[in-house]
């Protein structure tokens, strides 16, 4: 993709599948992003700007984030997921610069995240990110109060205003009661709130969460879902998100990365990896996920034919199994509207059920 | 590897390095034995062949003290410098604990806490610790203190235990963060640590008398040196355990180095902070005893005093046991404090409420001893003594025990401490280096081998064959002994919960008392002599070889056993084919403890009459000669550390053979 603009101090254009959705402004850029392991690796990757995995494994490196390309929209829930050891955790980091990535950019607001100083870092993380581990890391010696407190008191902040605006997001978490007690009283999923209030408190722009509710049981996972989107139409962050689950990933994500061996192999909408997916090893995930669940009525609408006799109208943008029992119901194909209530197809029953079917299948 | 053709049969080569080896250490052990003319050399290293290593060192030392100038200020003014600012510190915690402060001559008199006050609040805060238990462990421990008159001696001793661990717990901290922070300085700060732990304790002594004279402020100096090893060593492993997502945590939260440090690393490590806390004051507390003998005073003079007096045993049991109280009592206080979780709400009123009531149970007790000097001072005549009960104990054992005691001292001195004493001094000293050279290669090769024969090599070369040897046959004695009654103590302890129990208690206590406590009774039955030092050292290196036996006995993972029995083996047969085993790398891991704890008590046996390095140590304290006691700690560290290392690489190797590393 020989881009047009190429001033490199801003975030340069980056390939189209990876971009963010038209409608959001670019919050976080990733270009070409290198991360490897190994005695002269900084050197290696200078001579050789595109290494295959052949080159690497030949230099006795190791690479656990390879050429990685991508944007996050602002307000756009941007999940990661891969399995253990493909590099998602080590690429959350490379965006935080808690790992030192070995080659490419990372941009923050079009800022350039590598070319900062100790000090300009310390600033962004204070005030802009936050960020919640997959074990709480919650400190053991603070009441729930002086976790949450935490990051505001690192800033400096006094203690009378640290602690009103700890409790505010303590209060947002349901842990209001909670507040005087220490973490080993606290339940998994009680603990992992505690952790989501304290990555709050500072109210970044960016808020990175890395497999929050892997340690968790099934039921509690659930529930903290459900919390975390609450939060989300809330707060509207910018969020970057690490699973290795990926009913995790279409549930809450409105893009997914699909990583592995430290590459991204796929990024779009869950309905694009259910769609079309960019390989076998995408589809073997996607291949048990329900379809009816991820496909949009957009996408399997055909053109309605002029004058046709068409049922009730539904939105493009809505599920298909959310509109399965509408469509089964009426005799004739239902209306489909994109937003502004303007006429864009016809969803036949033929296809609802095919989808419906593929689903069972599954 | 295509071709399977036979390797061509190496016919040239007869014999493998093992067999040549093993021929060379044959010879070298019975031709000197057998033509003792023609091995003279052999037999007793010629005195020509000295390297005089203990008159290099005083040299040293000499030169340090008389010569070395920094320009402004000489070596010697330096070290008088700090000694005179560590006797300014120890003003503070002697003051408020042993003398309180007076003005002038006859003029106001600031009372030391009061003894009631003390008990009191050991009472109340031992309650908060660990329930009614503690309350009276802490209270009957000073409470017995207080009666049994040793209340002087001991706060003389409690005040230099304080000093000594603030300051060694404090420098030990900053250099565990500081080799945790620097990666590159760790193999170098850990090959120190290794190495200052394997010295026996009174090596440091000798060199620090030399330097800064007899008295408390040595004593208090040779202690922090040798508590506080163990503080930098558990800084840095629980700096390293804290959880990596902690450390991010810090970084996300864009705290400075010093917030990261601060707010997060050390308050989360900090369990394993204060059981690094707790062995500091353990070890303290052992050091301080002995560092009576350069003059320390307190509890430790009390019974080094009795020890050297014909009928002063008696004297010498009490403050013993005053030692004993002491330890117990800071021990289980100490480690109650780690044990304690912070609390909300109701309970941690409740504990606030406890330690202030503790706080003023303490000044207030203080301050009414303004008037009422009883409580500064317990009177005479409400004391109580055991001395002449101990006395009585002691002339009763003598008069009905003497004889089986007596009995059994010959026993063992004839028929195993002096063949064994004798077999080893005579032994050619060319053998005993190819013996461990030989040893050493079989473990790690060449360059291992030459490694430990060069360390084993310096007790001839420094002339310190005989009291080498002696120490030798005396820790290797006593270590076996230990090991016969420990493992198998072990192995009952890993078979029973209740054993396990009784053993961990039994343990503790073990391990609590400092080094000197264990000569008292031994001396009341066997006198002074090779067996009371045997018998002292074995009680001492016990502990290690049971809790590790038992330790690795119960580590067995459940599936293995079960495949024993599913297989038909009786108890007994999976105990020693299956368990003992999979436990072995463990056991020998407490084997080497032993060894270790054997040769540190060495120096403190000594007192009863053994003629080895210990003695030799002891002796340079004494004559002030600070080269003879500085090469015989050598060589005592030295052969600590061939044990280490050799054991260590067994049970490396071992390890890597059943896949456990």
């Amino acid at each position: 993709m020989a881009a047009a603009s190429q001033a490199a101090t801003v975030a340069p254009p980056v390939a189209a599948k990876t971009l963010a959705p038209a409608e959001r402004p670019v919050a976080l850029t990733c270009r070409n992003l290198w991360k490897v392991y190994g005695d002269g690796a900084a050197a290696f990757m200078q001579a050789n700007e595109t290494p295959s995995p052949e080159d690497i494994r030949q230099a006795r490196l190791f690479a656990a984030v390879r050429d990685v390309t991508l944007e996050v929209g602002r307000g756009e829930i941007f999940i990661i997921m891969g399995l253990s050891g493909s590099g998602k955790s080590t690429l959350v980091r490379c965006m935080s610069r808690l790992v030192e990535p070995t080659a490419g950019g990372v941009f923050f607001e079009h800022k350039s995240l590598l070319r900062m100083t100790d000090e300009e870092l310390i600033q962004l993380r204070r005030h802009k990110m936050g960020m919640v581990f997959q074990n709480f890391a919650l400190l053991p010696h603070r009441t729930v109060l002086g976790n949450v407190a935490f990051p505001l008191e690192v800033q400096g902040m006094g203690k009378a205003e640290r602690e009103a605006r700890a409790l505010k997001v303590i209060e947002l978490v349901g842990l209001g009661d909670k507040s005087g007690h220490y973490p080993r009283e606290l339940s998994g999923g009680q603990q992992q709130r505690v952790g989501i209030a304290r990555s709050l408190a500072v109210e970044p722009d960016l808020w990175f969460l890395d497999e929050p509710f892997s340690a968790l049981d099934p039921l509690i996972r659930h529930e903290m879902q459900n919390e975390f989107l609450r939060l989300q139409r809330l707060l509207s962050k910018t969020i970057v998100f690490i699973t290795h689950d990926f009913d995790e990933a279409i549930r809450l994500g409105d893009r997914v990365a699909i990583m592995k061996d430290g590459a991204v192999i796929q990024v779009g909408t869950p309905e694009q990896l259910v769609i079309s997916p960019a390989s076998d090893y995408v589809s073997a995930f996607t291949k048990h996920v329900s379809r009816a669940k991820v496909l949009r009525v957009g996408s399997i609408a055909v053109p309605a034919r002029e004058g046709e006799h068409l049922g009730g109208a539904v939105s493009a943008s809505a599920g298909v199994a959310e509109v399965a029992a509408l469509s089964v119901d009426s005799t004739a194909p239902l209306a489909v509207v994109d937003e502004a209530g303007t006429l864009v197809g016809k969803l036949e029953r033929a296809a609802v059920i095919e989808v419906l079917v593929s689903g069972a299948r599954a | 590897m295509s071709d399977f053709a036979v390797a061509p049969a190496r016919r040239g080569v007869r014999f493998s390095p093992g067999w040549l080896i093993a021929i060379v250490v044959t010879a070298l052990l019975v031709a000197p034995l057998a033509a003792p003319d023609s091995f003279r050399w052999a037999l007793s290293y010629p005195t020509a062949w000295v390297v005089p290593v203990s008159d290099w060192l005083r040299a040293f030392l000499y030169w340090l003290v008389r010569d070395l100038s920094f320009g402004l200020f000489t070596f010697k003014d330096m070290t008088r410098f700090v000694a005179s600012l560590f006797a300014a510190a120890l003003q503070v915690p002697k003051s408020i604990f042993s003398t309180g402060v007076t003005f002038g001559e006859d003029g106001f008199h600031i009372p030391r806490l009061s003894w009631a006050g003390i008990v009191c609040a050991m009472g109340i805060w031992g309650y908060m610790l660990g329930g009614a238990r503690l309350a009276a462990l802490g209270a009957l421990g000073f409470g017995y203190i207080a009666l049994f008159g040793q209340w002087d001696s001991a706060m003389v001793t409690l005040s230099q235990v304080v000093l000594a661990v603030a300051f060694g717990v404090f420098s030990g901290l900053m250099l565990g963060i500081w080799a945790f922070r620097s990666p590159r300085l760790q193999p170098a700060v850990v090959a120190t640590l290794d190495f200052m732990q394997t010295v026996p304790t009174f090596a440091y002594l000798v060199p620090l008398i030399f330097l800064v004279g007899v008295g408390p402020v040595s004593g208090l100096m040779a202690t922090i040196l040798y508590a506080m090893p163990p503080m930098v060593r558990v800084t840095m492993m629980a700096l390293k355990a804290v959880p990596p997502e902690l450390d991010e945590l810090g970084r996300m939260t864009g705290c400075t180095t010093r917030q990261a440090l601060w707010k997060v690393l050390v308050p989360s490590a900090r369990d394993d902070l204060l059981i690094g806390v707790n062995q500091v004051i353990m070890l303290t507390l052992n050091m301080i005893i002995i560092a009576a003998m350069v003059g320390a005073g307190g509890l430790g003079f009390d019974v080094l005093n009795a020890l050297r007096q014909p009928n002063g045993l008696g004297k010498g049991l009490e403050a013993g046991m005053a030692v004993v109280a002491l330890a117990i009592v800071l021990d289980r206080m100490s480690r109650a404090v780690v044990e304690l979780r912070p609390v909300h709400g109701h309970a941690a009123v409740v504990r606030r409420r406890y330690v202030w009531a503790g706080l003023a149970a303490l000044l207030g007790f203080t301050l009414l001893s303004f008037a009422i000097p009883e409580l500064e001072v317990l009177p005479r005549d409400w004391r109580v003594s055991t001395g002449s009960m101990w006395s009585e104990v002691v002339s009763f054992v003598n008069t009905h025990l003497f004889t089986a005691a007596e009995a059994f001292r010959t026993f063992i001195l004839l028929n195993l401490l002096l063949p064994v004493k004798k077999a080893l001094i005579g032994m050619p000293w060319p053998a005993l280096i190819a013996l461990v050279g030989a040893g050493a290669w079989r473990l790690g090769g060449w360059r291992f081998a030459l490694g430990m024969m060069a360390l084993i090599a310096f007790i001839p070369v420094a002339g310190l064959w005989e009291r080498g040897m002696t120490t030798i046959y005396l820790c290797g004695i006593s270590a076996i002994l230990a090991i016969l009654i420990g493992v198998p103590l072990g192995v009952l302890g890993s078979r029973s919960d209740r054993l396990h129990k009784i053993l961990g208690t039994l343990c503790d206590t073990l391990q609590t008392m400092p080094a000197f406590v264990y000569l008292l009774p031994v001396v009341m039955l066997f006198r002074i002599g090779d067996v009371s030092a045997m018998v002292a050292i074995v009680l001492y290196s016990l502990v290690p070889a049971i809790r590790f036996t038992d330790h690795g006995l119960r580590r067995v993972p459940p599936s293995l056993t079960e495949a024993g029995t599913m297989a038909g083996c009786t108890p007994m047969q999976r105990l020693l084919k299956v368990e003992l085993p999979y436990a072995l790398p463990e056991i020998m891991l407490g084997v080497n403890q032993v060894i270790m704890m054997a040769l540190s008590m060495l120096v403190v046996s000594s007192f009863v009459g053994t003629n080895d390095l210990g003695k030799q140590i002891q002796v340079a304290i004494s004559q002030a000669d600070p080269g003879k006691g500085l090469s015989a700690g050598l060589a005592i560290a030295f052969l600590g550390i061939l044990t280490d290392r050799m054991i260590g690489r067994w049970v490396a190797a071992r390890k890597a053979q059943m896949g456990l590393v």
